[in-house]
């Protein structure tokens, strides 16, 4: 990455411009004051535990962009670069002893900064094109799917991943999740059925991974909505969360996203809002409704569907009081969980996809040692640091070998891309499930 | 800024990677956990193994670039903030290697990176016990511990660092390596010079193994919680605790502010009115602190605590330590900048310095907190401001000098357990004396010729 760094002066940069993005980041400064310094946040991240380096720990962010606030440091794009490694896990904000907005300091100050420095010209057009129209991105993945057995070599791995090595440039030894024949929404197109006997309905957001890789999980999901007598509204078209653009800066199509996907759901009525991906729930939760240019009416229902959305496990759990029997757990098959970070940092759900997994009788949960650590993925991280990336994925990986358990379960497909990677490169034999499918799996 | 060709002469010994020298880079190396203003240093070095130190102490020293020596970064007195423009930070990070615990001779040796938290954890996991417990353990280092005389909440029976520093081995300024110590309990070999590095906060040498001593663990403990409508008489109480012959393994206090702040923050029911909380816990063999828990508590009670609780499992004990755990994150919380002294007096002057900091706050108009270990009199006043408020700023500066005044007049110390780093050297000869000032000098230039360690630190090099 150091190598296409360009120096302040290779950018034009006039004392006045920096002058200009300081003031910017003044407007942070509040949160950034918060930080007290304490270092406590060398505990829980993840990045730093890889490399031991302070520029790589919260505090030492927060120290840079409070610098460059100062215009002590006058190189943007070294901070930039600091700011970018960091998997955006929560760790830090959940654990802060003095409650600093961690998580808001990182995604305003990137989103700052970017604004001044530019996106990348493959950002620009994956936020500003594809993601925003999703009868384009279908129609690109209808028309990969079938080729994908051209350039991806399946590689046989119980993870059913493939590798690609036409772009190994790109993507490195990464082992990547095969394509979905048919997206969900081909599959199923719109669905708008009524409460059934629990008397309530859900809208569905599927999340894009739901929708175009992990279209099991997504149609497991269904079944048990089906199954409990939940109805369900899920409109074909719907857009990306946006959480790649809001973590990337890109708040012009974050707020493109956010509208465009408050417009379809409030053409439904539904009682909750769900989906089988907690970085979607804590997007549509916490962040649409701080999107930028909304009207007030989409603001409004931005808030109150923040209300309504929930994870799938929670929803199961805390609405619909599915409840594991006595002595639940004893089954053959021994799983372990892993603790997605938007879902026990975020959102605080870590009880119920552990219920949800009970639900089965044929599985037993066994514990996996530092369960709560990071997988590594962190949405565009994996992209943009590789190398952290597989590192922080080789602990997971060692820890979920170590529990001796045949299944790895998770709430979050983003979580299911990286861990899947990590054991096809391991040739380990542990498959990776969400935990809606094994709980689907017993629905008969 | 180091120069390239230095940087190369650094690049040699630890390898490219392992040394910095970006701005930004060197800006993450500026300062502590201290409220302290920043100085960014000339270049950081990483080492990765012990065997690199001595090359590195060789080439500042010959280069005459000030050293300062940093584990998590965690100091509360600026001990880890370069001192000049040239500082070298030499970043104990990977050096952190536990080389032994062994369970036949209790002891351990460590490297001077490893974490301290996670070392108590290991070395619990094979039934021995390493006591003291720094509020920053999850993160800290022991060789900031050792360098700073680290306490924490278990001092008044388990003692501190220093109580557990069996032997060390340093860099000296020539770059010699220097053992001292030794793994026996006893050891009357030549002069005792590991008492006199712990606490010596990176000036004397650079520490590159220290031997820890281990102890079994308690086999039991049992904690309480009680509400005094005064400080007053909650310090007769804890003075009544030891005068019953009982040494609790904490005795830690809340004074009438932070258990508002925690109640604003928690709300765990707190009564709003009380003047003191006491936490008191009690560990050892099953029948001893059975016979010390009913010590306790009749003393709190006899001392007037208008309520008492004793916890009688794992959750009610986790519940009454609740308070305390929170104080810090409640204090914190409550304004942008939470500065936290250590001021420590005898056990007896408790309350006169709880008045004493009230009467500040007011004279001052400032915003004091304090809680802090009650059974060994280190107290952690805490002062709640926001240091962008230039006026209120001035005002904090002038309370935390009557502060310290007020501790001293109390024949108390500076501090309990941050050290004095730069932080605290001003109010240093009123606590000793000028002579005291002066010998310390004489004993750093002995070991530090050039004044090359931690320069600025304690006494200063020169002058």
């Amino acid at each position: 990455m150091d190598g296409g760094r360009l120096s302040i002066r290779h950018w034009g940069w006039s004392m006045n411009d920096l002058t200009r993005l300081a003031n910017s980041l003044m407007a942070l400064d509040d949160k950034l004051v918060s930080c007290m310094k304490c270092g406590f946040c060398q505990a829980f991240c993840p990045v730093f535990d890889e490399t031991g380096e302070e520029g790589d720990v919260t505090r030492g962010k927060i120290a840079l962009v409070e610098n460059l606030a100062h215009l002590v440091i006058q190189d943007p794009e070294a901070v930039y670069e600091r700011l970018s490694r960091c998997l955006l896990c929560g760790g830090c904000n959940f654990s802060c002893p003095a409650g600093a907005p961690t998580m808001e300091i990182f995604l305003e100050a990137r989103a700052i900064v970017v604004s001044y420095l530019g996106l990348s010209p493959i950002k620009k057009a994956i936020f500003r094109t594809l993601l925003p129209n999703p009868r384009l991105f279908s129609t690109l993945m209808k028309l990969s799917s079938p080729f994908q057995g051209l350039f991806i070599k399946k590689d046989n791995s119980p993870q059913n991943t493939a590798c690609v090595p036409m772009f190994k440039a790109f993507i490195g030894e990464r082992h990547i999740p095969m394509l979905s024949k048919k997206t969900l929404s081909a599959k199923v197109g719109t669905r708008d059925t009524p409460a059934g006997k629990s008397g309530l309905k859900v809208a569905f957001f599927p999340g894009c991974m739901g929708d175009k890789i992990y279209t099991d999980m997504a149609e497991a999901c269904l079944k048990v909505f089906e199954h409990h007598g939940v109805g369900v509204y899920m409109p074909d078209n719907q857009a990306c969360c946006g959480i790649p653009a809001l973590t990337s800066g890109d708040l012009k199509s974050f707020g493109k996203l956010s509208a465009y996907n408050l417009d379809l759901f409030a053409q439904g009525k539904f009682d909750y809002i769900v989906t089988p991906c907690s970085s979607c729930t804590a997007t549509i939760k916490e962040h649409w409704q701080n999107a930028e240019d909304l009207t007030s009416a989409q603001r409004a229902f931005a808030r109150t569907l923040g209300e309504k959305a929930m994870d799938i496990n929670a929803f199961l759990v805390d609405v619909l009081k599915v409840t594991p029997p006595e002595g639940a757990g004893q089954g053959k098959i021994k799983v372990t969980y892993h603790e997605s970070c938007h879902l026990m940092k975020s959102l605080r759900v870590s009880k119920q996809p552990k219920d949800i997994i009970k639900m089965n009788k044929d599985y037993q949960l066994v514990p996996m040692k530092e369960a709560d650590h990071c997988c590594g993925c962190g949405g565009t991280f994996t992209l943009t640091q590789p190398e952290l990336s597989a590192k922080i994925g080789q602990r997971k990986r060692d820890n979920i070998v170590a529990s001796g358990a045949e299944v790895v379960a998770m709430g979050c497909p983003a979580c299911m891309m990286q861990i899947s990677d990590m054991l096809a490169r391991n040739h380990d034999s542990v498959k990776v499930k969400h935990t809606i499918e094994i709980y689907a799996d017993s629905l008969s | 800024m180091l120069s390239d060709s230095l940087a190369k002469e650094f690049e040699a010994i630890v390898g490219k990677e392992n040394v910095f020298t970006s701005e930004a880079d060197r800006q993450n190396y500026a300062y502590d956990s201290c409220v302290w203003t920043p100085r960014i240093p000339g270049g950081v070095v990483r080492p990765t193994n012990t065997e690199q130190l001595g090359p590195i102490i060789n080439l500042c020293y010959k280069e005459g670039l000030p050293m300062t020596v940093r584990g998590a970064g965690t100091n509360l007195s600026g001990g880890t903030i370069p001192d000049t423009t040239d500082t070298i930070v030499i970043l104990t990070t990977a050096l952190n290697r536990i080389l032994e615990i062994n369970e036949e001779d209790l002891y351990a040796i460590v490297e001077p990176g490893v974490i301290t938290a996670p070392m108590a954890a290991k070395i619990a996991s094979k039934g021995l016990f390493y006591p003291p417990d720094p509020g920053s353990m999850s993160v800290s280092t022991i060789g900031g511990n050792v360098a700073e005389n680290s306490g924490g909440l278990r001092g008044l029976k388990y003692g501190t660092t220093k109580d557990y520093v069996m032997g060390m081995e340093v860099y000296a300024n020539t770059g010699d390596l220097v053992r001292c110590g030794s793994r026996c309990v006893k050891c009357a070999t030549g002069y005792a010079i590991s008492p006199l590095l712990v606490g010596s906060e990176g000036t004397l040498a650079v520490t590159s193994q220290v031997t820890l001593k281990l102890v079994p663990p308690p086999k039991a403990s049992k904690a309480m919680m009680a509400l005094f409508p005064d400080m007053q008489s909650a310090s007769k109480a804890v003075a009544a605790i030891i005068s019953a012959h009982v040494v609790p393994c904490t005795l830690e206090f809340l004074d009438h502010a932070t258990i508002n702040y925690v109640e604003d923050y928690v709300k765990i029911g707190l009564p709003r009115d009380a003047g003191a909380m006491l936490l008191v816990e009690v560990d050892g063999h099953p029948a001893q602190v059975e016979d010390d828990a009913v010590v306790v508590e009749k003393v709190l009670k006899d001392c007037g605590s208008t309520e008492v609780v004793v916890a009688k499992d794992a959750a009610q004990k986790k519940n009454i330590w609740e308070a305390r755990r929170v104080a810090i994150p409640a204090l914190a919380r409550a304004k942008p900048t939470f500065m936290m002294e250590d001021v420590t007096v005898p056990r007896s002057k408790i309350p006169a310095m709880i008045a004493g900091l009230e009467k500040i706050a007011k004279d001052r108009n400032v915003t004091i907190a304090t809680f802090g270990h009650a059974g060994d009199g280190n107290l952690h006043p805490g002062i709640l401001c926001d240091k962008r408020d230039k006026q209120e700023w001035a005002r904090v500066e002038l309370a935390v000098d009557d502060l310290f005044n007020l501790g001293l007049e109390l024949k108390g110390t500076l501090s309990g357990e941050h050290g004095i780093g730069l932080a605290k050297k001003q109010w240093l000869e009123q606590e000793t004396s000028r002579g005291s000032i002066m010998f310390s000098r004489r004993l750093r230039n002995a070991f530090d010729p050039k004044g090359l360690f931690n320069p600025e630190k304690i006494v200063g090099a020169r002058g």
